[in-house]
Protein backbone atom coordinates (compact mmCIF):
# COMPACT_ATOMS: atom_id res chain seq x y z
CA UNK A 1 0.00 0.00 0.00
CA UNK A 2 1.83 3.09 -0.97
CA UNK A 3 -1.25 5.35 -0.82
CA UNK A 4 -4.94 5.16 0.84
CA UNK A 5 -7.05 6.81 -1.44
CA UNK A 6 -10.46 4.97 -1.74
CA UNK A 7 -12.44 2.45 -0.50
CA UNK A 8 -12.29 0.58 -3.77
CA UNK A 9 -8.32 -0.08 -4.15
CA UNK A 10 -8.82 -2.47 -0.62
CA UNK A 11 -10.11 -5.96 -1.19
CA UNK A 12 -11.53 -7.88 1.45
CA UNK A 13 -8.09 -9.36 2.47
CA UNK A 14 -6.70 -6.00 2.72
CA UNK A 15 -9.42 -4.24 4.49
CA UNK A 16 -9.69 -7.25 7.20
CA UNK A 17 -6.11 -6.55 7.52
CA UNK A 18 -6.31 -3.24 8.09
CA UNK A 19 -9.36 -3.95 10.65
CA UNK A 20 -7.32 -6.68 12.46
CA UNK A 21 -4.24 -4.15 12.77
CA UNK A 22 -6.40 -1.75 14.47
CA UNK A 23 -7.66 -4.12 16.33
CA UNK A 24 -4.35 -5.33 18.08
CA UNK A 25 -2.63 -2.02 18.32
CA UNK A 26 -5.95 -1.02 20.40
CA UNK A 27 -4.88 -4.32 22.48
CA UNK A 28 -1.40 -2.95 22.72
CA UNK A 29 -2.13 -0.03 24.52
CA UNK A 30 -4.72 -1.27 26.71
CA UNK A 31 -4.85 -0.69 30.43
CA UNK A 32 -1.17 1.48 29.61
CA UNK A 33 -0.32 4.18 31.76
CA UNK A 34 1.60 5.35 28.65
CA UNK A 35 -0.04 5.48 25.30
CA UNK A 36 3.00 5.54 23.31
CA UNK A 37 4.42 3.33 20.81
CA UNK A 38 7.84 3.45 19.59
CA UNK A 39 7.24 2.35 15.74
CA UNK A 40 6.73 5.73 13.62
CA UNK A 41 9.84 6.99 15.77
CA UNK A 42 11.27 9.52 12.71
CA UNK A 43 8.72 9.69 10.75
CA UNK A 44 6.79 12.77 9.84
CA UNK A 45 2.99 12.95 9.23
CA UNK A 46 1.24 16.51 8.06
CA UNK A 47 -2.84 16.79 8.30
CA UNK A 48 -3.35 19.46 5.56
CA UNK A 49 -7.33 20.50 6.45
CA UNK A 50 -8.89 22.65 3.87
CA UNK A 51 -11.85 22.17 5.29
CA UNK A 52 -13.38 22.06 8.80
CA UNK A 53 -12.90 19.12 10.59
CA UNK A 54 -12.72 18.21 14.12
CA UNK A 55 -12.60 14.31 14.88
CA UNK A 56 -10.51 13.66 11.50
CA UNK A 57 -8.08 15.63 11.94
CA UNK A 58 -7.58 15.41 15.93
CA UNK A 59 -7.97 11.47 15.19
CA UNK A 60 -4.99 11.06 12.97
CA UNK A 61 -2.83 13.45 14.87
CA UNK A 62 -3.10 11.25 18.06
CA UNK A 63 -2.71 7.97 15.93
CA UNK A 64 0.60 9.65 14.64
CA UNK A 65 1.61 10.84 18.14
CA UNK A 66 0.28 7.62 20.16
CA UNK A 67 2.94 6.02 17.39
CA UNK A 68 5.85 8.46 17.84
CA UNK A 69 5.47 9.94 14.54
CA UNK A 70 6.28 13.48 14.63
CA UNK A 71 2.61 15.84 13.21
CA UNK A 72 2.04 18.72 12.14
CA UNK A 73 -1.07 20.27 11.46
CA UNK A 74 -1.53 22.63 8.19
CA UNK A 75 -4.84 24.39 8.15
CA UNK A 76 -5.69 25.98 4.63
CA UNK A 77 -6.59 28.68 6.52
CA UNK A 78 -3.77 30.73 7.97
CA UNK A 79 -1.24 29.12 5.29
CA UNK A 80 0.19 30.26 1.89
CA UNK A 81 -3.01 28.81 0.27
CA UNK A 82 -4.27 32.24 1.04
CA UNK A 83 -1.72 33.86 -0.60
CA UNK A 84 -2.99 31.47 -3.71
CA UNK A 85 -0.52 28.94 -4.00
CA UNK A 86 -1.71 25.66 -5.76
CA UNK A 87 -2.61 22.68 -4.29
CA UNK A 88 0.01 21.05 -6.53
CA UNK A 89 2.65 23.31 -5.28
CA UNK A 90 1.90 23.65 -1.80
CA UNK A 91 2.39 19.37 -1.98
CA UNK A 92 6.05 19.57 -3.34
CA UNK A 93 6.33 21.81 -0.76
CA UNK A 94 5.54 19.64 2.19
CA UNK A 95 7.45 16.52 0.51
CA UNK A 96 10.65 18.79 0.76
CA UNK A 97 10.02 19.77 3.91
CA UNK A 98 10.38 16.11 4.97
CA UNK A 99 6.48 14.81 5.00
CA UNK A 100 6.74 10.83 5.35
CA UNK A 101 2.71 10.97 4.76
CA UNK A 102 0.57 13.84 4.08
CA UNK A 103 -3.31 13.53 5.18
CA UNK A 104 -5.56 15.47 3.02
CA UNK A 105 -9.32 16.85 3.59
CA UNK A 106 -9.99 19.09 0.42
CA UNK A 107 -13.78 20.36 -0.59
CA UNK A 108 -12.46 19.07 -4.69
CA UNK A 109 -13.36 15.43 -5.25
CA UNK A 110 -9.91 14.06 -6.61
CA UNK A 111 -7.65 15.95 -4.93
CA UNK A 112 -6.47 13.45 -3.07
CA UNK A 113 -5.79 11.40 -6.22
CA UNK A 114 -3.78 14.13 -7.73
CA UNK A 115 -1.51 14.76 -5.00
CA UNK A 116 -0.72 10.93 -4.92
CA UNK A 117 -0.35 11.17 -8.64
CA UNK A 118 2.44 14.31 -8.44
CA UNK A 119 4.13 12.74 -5.23
CA UNK A 120 4.95 9.63 -7.30
CA UNK A 121 5.88 11.56 -10.41
CA UNK A 122 8.20 13.85 -8.60
CA UNK A 123 9.96 10.94 -6.71
CA UNK A 124 10.20 9.63 -10.39
CA UNK A 125 11.67 11.80 -11.54
CA UNK A 126 14.10 12.36 -8.43
CA UNK A 127 12.75 15.38 -7.27
CA UNK A 128 13.73 16.08 -3.44
CA UNK A 129 10.91 14.12 -1.32
CA UNK A 130 10.84 13.50 2.50
CA UNK A 131 13.71 11.07 2.52
CA UNK A 132 16.01 13.05 -0.12
CA UNK A 133 16.01 13.46 -4.05
CA UNK A 134 13.25 10.23 -5.38
CA UNK A 135 11.65 9.79 -2.36
CA UNK A 136 7.45 9.87 -2.52
CA UNK A 137 5.15 11.87 0.28
CA UNK A 138 2.50 8.99 0.67
CA UNK A 139 -1.02 10.54 0.92
CA UNK A 140 -3.85 9.57 2.58
CA UNK A 141 -7.72 11.05 1.52
CA UNK A 142 -8.95 12.24 4.60
CA UNK A 143 -12.32 13.42 2.37
CA UNK A 144 -12.19 14.90 -0.84
CA UNK A 145 -15.31 16.74 -1.64
CA UNK A 146 -18.25 14.02 -2.37
CA UNK A 147 -16.59 11.74 -3.03
CA UNK A 148 -14.48 9.05 -0.21
CA UNK A 149 -13.78 9.60 3.08
CA UNK A 150 -11.93 5.85 3.61
CA UNK A 151 -10.66 6.47 6.63
CA UNK A 152 -14.34 6.97 8.36
CA UNK A 153 -15.74 3.92 6.55
CA UNK A 154 -12.87 1.48 7.77
CA UNK A 155 -13.79 2.85 11.11
CA UNK A 156 -17.52 2.07 10.66
CA UNK A 157 -16.56 -1.27 10.00
CA UNK A 158 -14.51 -1.86 12.97
CA UNK A 159 -17.45 -0.34 14.78
CA UNK A 160 -19.75 -2.99 12.91
CA UNK A 161 -17.24 -5.68 13.49
CA UNK A 162 -17.11 -5.15 17.33
CA UNK A 163 -20.80 -4.86 18.13
CA UNK A 164 -22.02 -7.41 15.91
CA UNK A 165 -19.26 -9.79 15.81
CA UNK A 166 -18.76 -9.82 11.82
CA UNK A 167 -19.89 -8.11 8.97
CA UNK A 168 -20.67 -10.61 6.29
CA UNK A 169 -24.33 -11.21 6.52
CA UNK A 170 -25.38 -8.22 8.14
CA UNK A 171 -27.89 -5.77 6.76
CA UNK A 172 -26.96 -2.18 7.23
CA UNK A 173 -28.99 1.00 6.50
CA UNK A 174 -27.86 4.47 5.22
CA UNK A 175 -29.93 6.84 5.78
CA UNK A 176 -30.08 10.77 4.77
CA UNK A 177 -27.95 13.22 2.52
CA UNK A 178 -26.25 10.38 0.25
CA UNK A 179 -25.86 13.11 -2.37
CA UNK A 180 -23.47 15.00 -0.67
CA UNK A 181 -21.90 12.35 1.29
CA UNK A 182 -18.50 10.96 1.14
CA UNK A 183 -19.07 8.90 4.17
CA UNK A 184 -21.53 6.97 2.25
CA UNK A 185 -20.15 6.60 -0.96
CA UNK A 186 -16.97 5.10 0.83
CA UNK A 187 -19.26 3.16 3.20
CA UNK A 188 -21.43 2.12 0.99
CA UNK A 189 -18.24 0.06 -1.23
CA UNK A 190 -16.02 -1.40 1.86
CA UNK A 191 -19.39 -2.75 3.60
CA UNK A 192 -20.32 -4.33 -0.06
CA UNK A 193 -16.44 -5.69 -0.01
CA UNK A 194 -17.02 -7.09 3.61
CA UNK A 195 -20.43 -8.94 2.59
CA UNK A 196 -22.52 -6.51 4.08
CA UNK A 197 -26.05 -6.05 2.77
CA UNK A 198 -26.61 -2.46 2.29
CA UNK A 199 -29.79 -0.94 1.94
CA UNK A 200 -29.86 3.56 1.32
CA UNK A 201 -32.85 5.38 2.15
CA UNK A 202 -33.14 9.16 1.28
CA UNK A 203 -35.18 11.81 -0.45
CA UNK A 204 -35.48 10.76 -3.83
CA UNK A 205 -33.37 14.53 -4.49
CA UNK A 206 -30.40 13.39 -2.39
CA UNK A 207 -29.72 10.43 -4.08
CA UNK A 208 -26.57 10.57 -6.56
CA UNK A 209 -27.07 9.92 -10.08
CA UNK A 210 -25.80 6.62 -11.17
CA UNK A 211 -26.59 4.88 -7.65
CA UNK A 212 -28.41 2.05 -9.24
CA UNK A 213 -24.60 0.76 -10.56
CA UNK A 214 -23.33 0.87 -6.74
CA UNK A 215 -23.35 -2.43 -4.91
CA UNK A 216 -26.63 -2.16 -2.70
CA UNK A 217 -30.40 -1.82 -2.96
CA UNK A 218 -32.68 1.71 -2.65
CA UNK A 219 -34.79 1.47 -0.04
CA UNK A 220 -38.66 2.48 0.00
CA UNK A 221 -39.37 3.71 3.35
CA UNK A 222 -37.39 4.13 6.24
CA UNK A 223 -39.65 2.42 8.87
CA UNK A 224 -40.64 -0.55 6.74
CA UNK A 225 -36.60 -1.02 6.30
CA UNK A 226 -35.81 -0.37 10.22
CA UNK A 227 -36.92 -3.48 11.61
CA UNK A 228 -35.06 -5.67 9.34
CA UNK A 229 -31.31 -3.51 9.82
CA UNK A 230 -28.46 -4.63 12.16
CA UNK A 231 -27.23 -1.23 12.16
CA UNK A 232 -28.56 2.16 10.64
CA UNK A 233 -26.14 4.59 9.52
CA UNK A 234 -27.36 8.43 9.71
CA UNK A 235 -25.96 10.99 7.89
CA UNK A 236 -25.76 14.56 8.74
CA UNK A 237 -27.70 16.62 5.79
CA UNK A 238 -25.09 19.04 4.75
CA UNK A 239 -26.30 22.31 4.13
CA UNK A 240 -23.08 23.89 3.13
CA UNK A 241 -22.74 21.62 -0.21
CA UNK A 242 -26.15 22.28 -1.36
CA UNK A 243 -27.22 25.45 -3.65
CA UNK A 244 -31.09 25.15 -3.97
CA UNK A 245 -33.66 23.20 -2.50
CA UNK A 246 -33.72 19.15 -2.33
CA UNK A 247 -36.22 19.31 0.51
CA UNK A 248 -39.36 21.61 1.16
CA UNK A 249 -38.43 22.03 5.27
CA UNK A 250 -35.77 20.70 7.96
CA UNK A 251 -39.11 19.96 9.61
CA UNK A 252 -40.40 17.96 7.15
CA UNK A 253 -36.75 16.43 6.49
CA UNK A 254 -36.70 15.38 9.82
CA UNK A 255 -40.25 14.25 10.44
CA UNK A 256 -39.66 11.58 7.18
CA UNK A 257 -36.17 10.65 7.59
CA UNK A 258 -35.05 11.63 11.03
CA UNK A 259 -34.34 8.68 13.52
CA UNK A 260 -36.71 9.54 16.25
CA UNK A 261 -37.06 7.53 19.45
CA UNK A 262 -40.63 5.77 18.27
CA UNK A 263 -38.48 4.73 14.93
CA UNK A 264 -35.46 3.78 16.90
CA UNK A 265 -37.82 1.34 18.83
CA UNK A 266 -38.44 -0.57 15.72
CA UNK A 267 -35.01 -1.92 15.22
CA UNK A 268 -33.98 -5.11 16.57
CA UNK A 269 -32.72 -5.17 20.42
CA UNK A 270 -29.06 -5.95 19.13
CA UNK A 271 -29.00 -3.36 16.20
CA UNK A 272 -26.55 -0.48 16.25
CA UNK A 273 -27.14 3.22 15.68
CA UNK A 274 -23.96 4.76 13.50
CA UNK A 275 -23.49 8.53 13.13
CA UNK A 276 -20.35 9.39 11.38
CA UNK A 277 -20.51 12.98 13.38
CA UNK A 278 -21.08 15.99 13.68
CA UNK A 279 -24.25 15.60 14.48
CA UNK A 280 -27.26 17.56 14.05
CA UNK A 281 -29.44 16.74 17.05
CA UNK A 282 -33.11 16.56 16.06
CA UNK A 283 -32.66 17.07 12.50
CA UNK A 284 -31.29 13.42 11.52
CA UNK A 285 -30.92 11.76 14.66
CA UNK A 286 -32.90 12.70 18.04
CA UNK A 287 -31.09 13.33 20.75
CA UNK A 288 -32.29 10.51 23.16
CA UNK A 289 -31.34 8.14 20.53
CA UNK A 290 -27.75 9.64 19.86
CA UNK A 291 -27.30 9.32 24.01
CA UNK A 292 -28.91 5.52 24.28
CA UNK A 293 -26.61 2.60 24.91
CA UNK A 294 -27.48 1.59 21.37
CA UNK A 295 -25.59 4.69 19.78
CA UNK A 296 -22.08 3.45 19.08
CA UNK A 297 -21.18 7.27 18.11
CA UNK A 298 -18.59 7.34 20.79
CA UNK A 299 -16.86 4.10 19.95
CA UNK A 300 -16.93 5.17 16.36
CA UNK A 301 -14.74 8.23 17.76
CA UNK A 302 -12.57 5.66 19.25
CA UNK A 303 -12.33 2.99 16.80
CA UNK A 304 -10.78 5.88 14.38
CA UNK A 305 -8.07 6.18 16.09
CA UNK A 306 -7.13 2.82 16.18
CA UNK A 307 -7.92 2.84 12.38
CA UNK A 308 -5.74 5.45 11.47
CA UNK A 309 -2.98 4.16 13.63
CA UNK A 310 -3.56 1.01 11.22
CA UNK A 311 -3.07 2.91 7.83
CA UNK A 312 -0.13 5.19 9.16
CA UNK A 313 1.49 1.70 10.45
CA UNK A 314 0.70 -0.16 7.05
CA UNK A 315 1.80 3.03 5.24
CA UNK A 316 4.94 4.05 7.07
CA UNK A 317 6.33 1.35 8.89
CA UNK A 318 7.65 -1.49 6.57
CA UNK A 319 10.21 -0.95 4.28
CA UNK A 320 8.73 1.80 0.93
CA UNK A 321 8.79 -0.10 -1.95
CA UNK B 1 16.64 -13.66 8.06
CA UNK B 2 19.70 -15.44 6.12
CA UNK B 3 19.07 -15.98 2.40
CA UNK B 4 19.07 -19.57 0.91
CA UNK B 5 22.55 -20.68 -0.44
CA UNK B 6 21.50 -23.83 -2.72
CA UNK B 7 24.70 -26.57 -3.25
CA UNK B 8 26.31 -26.47 0.14
CA UNK B 9 27.22 -29.00 2.13
CA UNK B 10 23.82 -29.51 3.75
CA UNK B 11 21.99 -29.42 0.82
CA UNK B 12 21.64 -33.53 1.08
CA UNK B 13 19.90 -33.04 4.35
CA UNK B 14 17.05 -31.08 3.75
CA UNK B 15 14.89 -31.41 6.57
CA UNK B 16 15.75 -33.40 9.78
CA UNK B 17 13.61 -33.60 12.62
CA UNK B 18 15.02 -32.52 15.98
CA UNK B 19 11.98 -33.17 18.48
CA UNK B 20 9.41 -35.48 17.90
CA UNK B 21 5.57 -34.84 19.70
CA UNK B 22 6.66 -36.78 22.47
CA UNK B 23 9.52 -35.13 22.92
CA UNK B 24 7.71 -31.70 23.22
CA UNK B 25 5.74 -32.60 25.63
CA UNK B 26 8.66 -34.38 27.83
CA UNK B 27 10.34 -30.99 27.09
CA UNK B 28 7.73 -28.70 28.08
CA UNK B 29 6.98 -30.68 31.20
CA UNK B 30 10.93 -30.36 31.93
CA UNK B 31 10.74 -26.71 31.58
CA UNK B 32 7.46 -26.32 33.84
CA UNK B 33 9.72 -28.16 36.62
CA UNK B 34 12.25 -25.98 36.28
CA UNK B 35 10.37 -23.03 36.03
CA UNK B 36 8.51 -23.91 39.59
CA UNK B 37 12.02 -24.80 40.76
CA UNK B 38 13.96 -21.84 40.18
CA UNK B 39 10.72 -19.58 40.97
CA UNK B 40 10.03 -21.44 43.87
CA UNK B 41 6.29 -21.71 42.52
CA UNK B 42 3.85 -22.93 45.42
CA UNK B 43 -0.13 -22.53 45.89
CA UNK B 44 1.09 -19.56 48.25
CA UNK B 45 2.87 -17.34 45.84
CA UNK B 46 1.07 -18.43 42.79
CA UNK B 47 -0.07 -14.94 41.90
CA UNK B 48 3.46 -13.28 41.71
CA UNK B 49 3.93 -15.89 38.61
CA UNK B 50 3.27 -14.64 35.05
CA UNK B 51 4.04 -16.43 32.03
CA UNK B 52 4.72 -13.99 28.88
CA UNK B 53 4.88 -16.09 25.14
CA UNK B 54 5.83 -14.14 22.33
CA UNK B 55 2.98 -14.60 19.62
CA UNK B 56 2.54 -16.89 18.20
CA UNK B 57 4.52 -20.10 19.10
CA UNK B 58 5.35 -18.51 22.38
CA UNK B 59 2.00 -17.81 23.43
CA UNK B 60 0.68 -21.32 22.88
CA UNK B 61 4.15 -22.53 24.21
CA UNK B 62 3.21 -20.16 27.75
CA UNK B 63 -0.73 -21.44 27.57
CA UNK B 64 0.94 -25.16 27.89
CA UNK B 65 3.58 -24.29 30.26
CA UNK B 66 0.84 -22.83 32.17
CA UNK B 67 -1.52 -25.77 32.11
CA UNK B 68 1.49 -27.85 33.19
CA UNK B 69 2.71 -25.71 35.70
CA UNK B 70 -0.70 -25.99 37.22
CA UNK B 71 -0.89 -30.08 36.88
CA UNK B 72 1.95 -30.40 38.76
CA UNK B 73 1.63 -27.73 41.79
CA UNK B 74 -2.34 -27.25 41.61
CA UNK B 75 -2.14 -23.69 41.44
CA UNK B 76 -2.17 -21.96 38.12
CA UNK B 77 0.26 -19.19 37.14
CA UNK B 78 -1.38 -15.84 34.71
CA UNK B 79 -0.62 -16.14 31.66
CA UNK B 80 -0.77 -13.98 28.55
CA UNK B 81 0.71 -12.54 25.51
CA UNK B 82 3.01 -9.43 24.55
CA UNK B 83 3.60 -8.78 20.58
CA UNK B 84 6.63 -7.56 19.83
CA UNK B 85 6.33 -6.36 16.64
CA UNK B 86 5.66 -2.52 17.40
CA UNK B 87 9.41 -2.61 18.98
CA UNK B 88 11.38 -4.40 16.43
CA UNK B 89 14.58 -2.28 15.13
CA UNK B 90 14.07 -3.99 11.71
CA UNK B 91 10.40 -2.68 10.70
CA UNK B 92 11.99 -0.74 8.36
CA UNK B 93 13.83 -3.62 6.25
CA UNK B 94 11.05 -5.76 5.02
CA UNK B 95 7.19 -4.63 4.43
CA UNK B 96 4.58 -4.10 7.47
CA UNK B 97 3.83 -6.80 9.42
CA UNK B 98 1.00 -8.32 10.51
CA UNK B 99 0.61 -7.76 14.62
CA UNK B 100 0.25 -10.39 16.68
CA UNK B 101 -1.82 -10.44 20.21
CA UNK B 102 -1.42 -8.67 22.85
CA UNK B 103 -3.24 -9.98 26.03
CA UNK B 104 -1.57 -8.62 29.82
CA UNK B 105 -3.58 -10.83 32.47
CA UNK B 106 -5.40 -9.40 35.26
CA UNK B 107 -3.25 -8.01 37.26
CA UNK B 108 -0.82 -6.13 35.44
CA UNK B 109 3.02 -7.04 35.03
CA UNK B 110 3.87 -4.82 37.96
CA UNK B 111 6.04 -6.35 40.50
CA UNK B 112 5.47 -9.60 39.55
CA UNK B 113 8.02 -12.08 37.89
CA UNK B 114 7.94 -12.47 34.39
CA UNK B 115 9.01 -15.60 31.86
CA UNK B 116 9.07 -14.63 28.46
CA UNK B 117 8.24 -17.73 26.37
CA UNK B 118 9.13 -18.06 22.66
CA UNK B 119 10.14 -20.61 20.83
CA UNK B 120 13.38 -20.41 18.92
CA UNK B 121 15.66 -17.95 20.03
CA UNK B 122 18.24 -16.86 17.00
CA UNK B 123 19.41 -13.44 16.85
CA UNK B 124 18.08 -12.29 20.37
CA UNK B 125 16.37 -9.18 18.74
CA UNK B 126 12.84 -10.74 18.95
CA UNK B 127 13.64 -10.74 22.91
CA UNK B 128 14.92 -7.60 23.34
CA UNK B 129 11.82 -5.75 21.56
CA UNK B 130 9.60 -8.20 23.83
CA UNK B 131 11.30 -6.59 26.63
CA UNK B 132 10.68 -3.12 25.71
CA UNK B 133 7.11 -3.96 24.95
CA UNK B 134 6.96 -5.37 28.39
CA UNK B 135 8.26 -2.62 29.87
CA UNK B 136 5.25 -0.53 28.71
CA UNK B 137 2.92 -2.42 30.29
CA UNK B 138 4.30 -2.56 33.78
CA UNK B 139 7.50 -2.84 36.18
CA UNK B 140 8.40 -6.63 36.87
CA UNK B 141 9.81 -7.50 39.76
CA UNK B 142 12.07 -9.73 37.11
CA UNK B 143 12.30 -10.91 33.76
CA UNK B 144 13.17 -14.65 32.66
CA UNK B 145 13.17 -16.25 29.37
CA UNK B 146 11.99 -19.94 28.82
CA UNK B 147 12.65 -21.22 24.79
CA UNK B 148 11.67 -24.47 23.29
CA UNK B 149 14.80 -23.90 20.68
CA UNK B 150 18.13 -22.02 21.57
CA UNK B 151 19.38 -22.15 17.75
CA UNK B 152 22.69 -19.97 18.46
CA UNK B 153 23.78 -17.06 16.54
CA UNK B 154 23.02 -14.20 19.22
CA UNK B 155 23.32 -10.55 17.85
CA UNK B 156 22.41 -9.46 21.39
CA UNK B 157 23.64 -9.84 24.85
CA UNK B 158 20.52 -12.24 25.75
CA UNK B 159 20.97 -15.88 27.29
CA UNK B 160 17.63 -18.03 28.71
CA UNK B 161 17.12 -18.73 32.07
CA UNK B 162 15.31 -22.38 30.69
CA UNK B 163 16.14 -24.14 27.35
CA UNK B 164 14.11 -27.17 26.18
CA UNK B 165 17.02 -28.06 23.59
CA UNK B 166 20.17 -26.50 22.31
CA UNK B 167 20.74 -27.10 18.63
CA UNK B 168 23.88 -26.13 16.60
CA UNK B 169 22.27 -24.72 13.15
CA UNK B 170 24.33 -22.86 10.12
CA UNK B 171 23.26 -19.38 9.30
CA UNK B 172 20.98 -20.13 6.44
CA UNK B 173 19.85 -23.04 7.51
CA UNK B 174 15.84 -22.68 9.83
CA UNK B 175 13.89 -23.97 12.52
CA UNK B 176 10.27 -25.15 12.14
CA UNK B 177 8.20 -25.63 15.07
CA UNK B 178 5.40 -27.30 14.55
CA UNK B 179 2.63 -26.52 17.56
CA UNK B 180 -0.51 -29.28 17.55
CA UNK B 181 -2.62 -25.64 18.04
CA UNK B 182 -1.81 -24.21 15.56
CA UNK B 183 -0.56 -26.51 13.22
CA UNK B 184 -2.16 -29.70 13.78
CA UNK B 185 0.95 -31.69 15.21
CA UNK B 186 4.07 -31.23 17.64
CA UNK B 187 7.27 -31.67 16.29
CA UNK B 188 10.35 -29.61 15.88
CA UNK B 189 12.97 -29.91 12.26
CA UNK B 190 15.50 -28.40 10.92
CA UNK B 191 15.45 -27.26 7.28
CA UNK B 192 18.88 -26.79 5.31
CA UNK B 193 17.10 -23.99 3.26
CA UNK B 194 14.57 -21.68 4.41
CA UNK B 195 13.18 -20.07 1.30
CA UNK B 196 10.23 -22.45 1.50
CA UNK B 197 9.54 -20.87 5.16
CA UNK B 198 10.90 -17.84 4.91
CA UNK B 199 7.44 -15.77 5.42
CA UNK B 200 7.44 -13.50 8.39
CA UNK B 201 8.91 -13.43 11.74
CA UNK B 202 12.30 -12.82 10.85
CA UNK B 203 15.32 -14.51 13.07
CA UNK B 204 13.80 -15.09 16.51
Amino acid sequence: MRHLLSVTDLDAAAATDLLDTADRLRQALLGREVRKLPTLRGRTVVTMFYEDSTRTRVSFEIAGKWMSADTVNVAARGSSVGKGESLRDTAATLAAAGADCVVVRHPASGAAHRMAHWADRAAKEGVVGPGGPGTATCVVNAGDGTHEHPTQALLDAATLRDRLGGIAGRRVGIVGDVLHSRVARSNVFLLATLGADVVLVAPPTLLPVGVEAWPCRVGAELEAELPTLDAVMMLRVQAERMRGTYFPSAREYAVRYGLSERRAALLPAHAVVLHPGPMVRGMEIAPAVADAPASAVLAQVRNGVHVRMAVLYHLLAGATA
Amino acid sequence: MATSRRGDARAGAPYRELLSAADVARTVARIAHQIIEKTAFSPENATELVLIGIPTGGAVLARRLAAAITEFTGAAPAVGSVDPTLYRDDLRRRPARALGETDVPDGGLDDRLVVLVDDVLFSGRTVRAALDAVAEHGRPRAVQLAVLVDRGHRELPIRPDYVGKNVPTAHDESIEVLLAETDGRDGVALVAHDAQRDQQGGPA
